[in-house]
């Protein structure tokens, strides 16, 4: 029998048992990495054991999620993690100004490539199997763990693959074949289970569309979504100057948990509604119901990379927002706001009466940056709309693609740009 | 472990367990003050010592922050009963020494009832009712962990071998 990718990057990687699925193997990490409000407890951790780092190299701190500072707590947090960086001259942290959404930094900085095992203590560390990396999101103990030791407690998933075949309709994203999937299979459709996404459209999806499926992998219940390396892969490694990583692909006898196709030909931009990202409709329905907007959103380590923010803006050039509507752009990291700054997408933005945030994760988990009131009503490009996720427990959250928050922010209400 | 039940549906996200508002501490004692309020406010103000959570499926769904089964284990809960449980939740509890017990019929337990968990036969007893129900056996790796009291005791025998 034959193994998947994901089986052949933790057998790469087995200090300890089998790579038989259902099995709890330890296996040695390649990069773990904690953000500001997970690494204080694993720098705590770290200390109980002995504090001893078995690689400076192999560790990775991002502040990100309420920085730059959003309160006193928030910025003691982020001491805790700059001082022990510091002290330990960790090469990978990135101070306020250089940070930016972990999941989008650090392949952006060549640090996640094919064949890595890597853990982040954020759910959403699954985006970095865009790359044909196993990446996968654990706790704050386990990344002290994995600073202490270079290793990891894993149990061998399964793996359930999912082919793409047909042609994108016009507004489809990434988001909306991987909101399209969650809406199948469900929030624990893939609990345990690893996702890899193959097939024709996959084989000819940008990388910045890979990485927001990839990213929303956790929301079915994922341990991580993959995508085999390919020469997109070694072009977006080769532009960051990415020369090595191991290229596998899953043998044709793999055993596979399920197969599911999926023809992406009649699939809409898709909308998940409260409260769950299962939750979704096509748009041409959504568009009936007559949902009014209090705020727009387009960021966060889903879709705040650089053709999200171009679509964004190819559909708010010459338009304004709608008067009601606060519109908050934050792109995900300083590279990609320089590059929308040159590239003139700020005066649309600002033209369109838009905010523009720095780099954070911000409003996305109710930290700050756009946190929402009871009874309001936002639509969001990022990647849950649990009660309260976005601040208020009494508020809405609507997921969708940056084209249709974008055209949403301009029609008051949720639509697609064919409205406008 | 004997006590009184707090029933909860399918999908119990981090969330709602402990909103991202509370992140700014990893105070356990701060934490414990807000958990669950977002589901259910009496949660924290009425838990006592040894009381048990029993949920549906998919319980911890959503984000990775370890300061939701630390706000769980911190408000005195003795242990969580549900169908399935996210992954990260489950490691995360399993490291932090909050023991989970996944058992299919926890529709059969009620909200208040008082269950009794026999933690070596993985019997649950609800006293209120009399009926019996059975957990999935626990993988010999998780039992080692539990029986080092969570991934701190786990690491430090590591350490030593290697």
């Amino acid at each position: 029998m034959g193994l998947t990718i994901a089986q052949k990057i933790l057998q790469d990687h087995i200090v300890r048992g089998n790579v038989n699925v259902g099995e709890i193997i330890l296996a040695r990490v390649d990069l773990a990495f904690a953000n500001d409000v997970t690494a204080p407890i694993s720098i705590d951790f770290l200390k109980r054991i002995g504090g001893k780092i078995y690689d400076k190299q192999k560790i990775a701190l991002i502040p990100d999620h309420f920085t730059p500072n959003k309160d006193i707590k928030s910025a003691e947090q982020c001491k805790t993690v700059r001082e022990f960086a510091e002290q330990n001259n960790i090469p990978h942290y990135w101070e306020v100004g250089e940070a930016g959404i972990e999941h989008v930094l650090l392949p952006e900085r060549g640090l996640i490539k094919p064949g890595m095992l890597v853990t982040g203590a954020d759910s959403h560390t699954c985006t970095g199997g865009a790359l044909g990396a196993f990446a996968t999101g654990v706790g704050s103990a386990d990344t002290g763990f994995a600073f202490a030791t270079g290793m990891l407690w894993f149990k061998v998933p399964h793996t359930i693959k999912f082919i793409y075949n047909g042609k994108r309709g016009k507004w489809v994203m990434g988001k909306d074949l991987i909101l399209y999937t969650i809406g199948k299979v469900g929030v624990s459709g893939a609990l345990y289970k690893v996702m890899e996404f193959t097939g024709p459209v996959i084989r000819n999806l940008p990388m910045d569309d890979r990485f927001t499926m990839c990213n929303m992998a956790i929301e079915a219940g994922g341990k991580t979504g993959i995508v085999e390396p390919d020469d997109i892969t070694r072009k977006y490694l080769s532009e960051r100057g990415v020369k090595d990583g191991v290229f596998y692909k899953s043998d044709e006898d793999a055993e596979y948990d399920d197969i599911i196709e999926i023809d992406v030909s009649n699939i809409e931009p898709q909308v998940a509604f409260p409260h769950l990202p299962e939750n979704t409709k096509p748009i041409s329905e959504v568009a009936k119901e007559d949902i009014k907007i209090d705020q727009a959103f387009i960021g966060s380590c889903t879709n705040g990379r650089l053709s999200d923010l171009r679509i964004a803006a190819k559909i708010l050039k010459g338009r304004k927002k709608d008067k009601h509507v606060r519109l908050i752009i934050i792109p995900s990291t300083p590279l990609i706001y320089r590059q929308a700054l040159k590239e003139g997408l700020f005066d649309i933005f600002l033209d369109a009466g838009a905010v523009i945030s720095t780099p954070t994760c911000g409003p996305c988990l109710g930290g700050h940056m756009g946190v929402l009131a009871s009874g309001e009503v936002a639509i969001s490009t990022t990647n849950r709309n649990f009660v309260g996720r976005m601040g208020s427990p009494k508020a809405y959250i609507y997921l969708s693609n940056p084209a249709i928050a974008a055209a949403s922010a301009v029609l008051g209400k949720i639509g697609s740009p064919d409205e406008l | 472990m004997k006590g009184r039940v707090w029933k909860f549906k399918d999908n119990v996200d981090t969330d709602v367990i402990i909103p991202a508002r509370y992140l700014n501490t990893s105070n356990e004692r701060e934490l414990a003050k807000h958990c669950m309020e977002d589901i259910n406010q009496n949660f924290a103000k009425e838990v006592k010592k040894g009381d048990i959570i029993v949920a549906g499926e998919n319980f911890g769904c959503g984000s990775s922050r370890e300061h939701a089964p630390i706000s769980i284990k911190a408000s005195g809960i003795a242990c969580v009963i549900a169908k399935s449980f996210a992954r990260i939740f489950y490691r995360n509890s399993f490291n932090i020494g909050l023991p989970l017990f996944e058992c299919k019929e926890t529709d059969r337990i009620r909200e208040k009832d008082i269950i009794e968990v026999d933690t070596n036969t993985g019997e649950i007893k609800d006293i209120s009712t009399g009926e019996t129900f059975h957990t999935l056996p626990l993988p010999p790796f998780m039992q080692e962990l539990v029986r080092l009291g969570g991934l701190e005791g786990y690491a430090k025998k590591l350490l030593k071998e290697i």
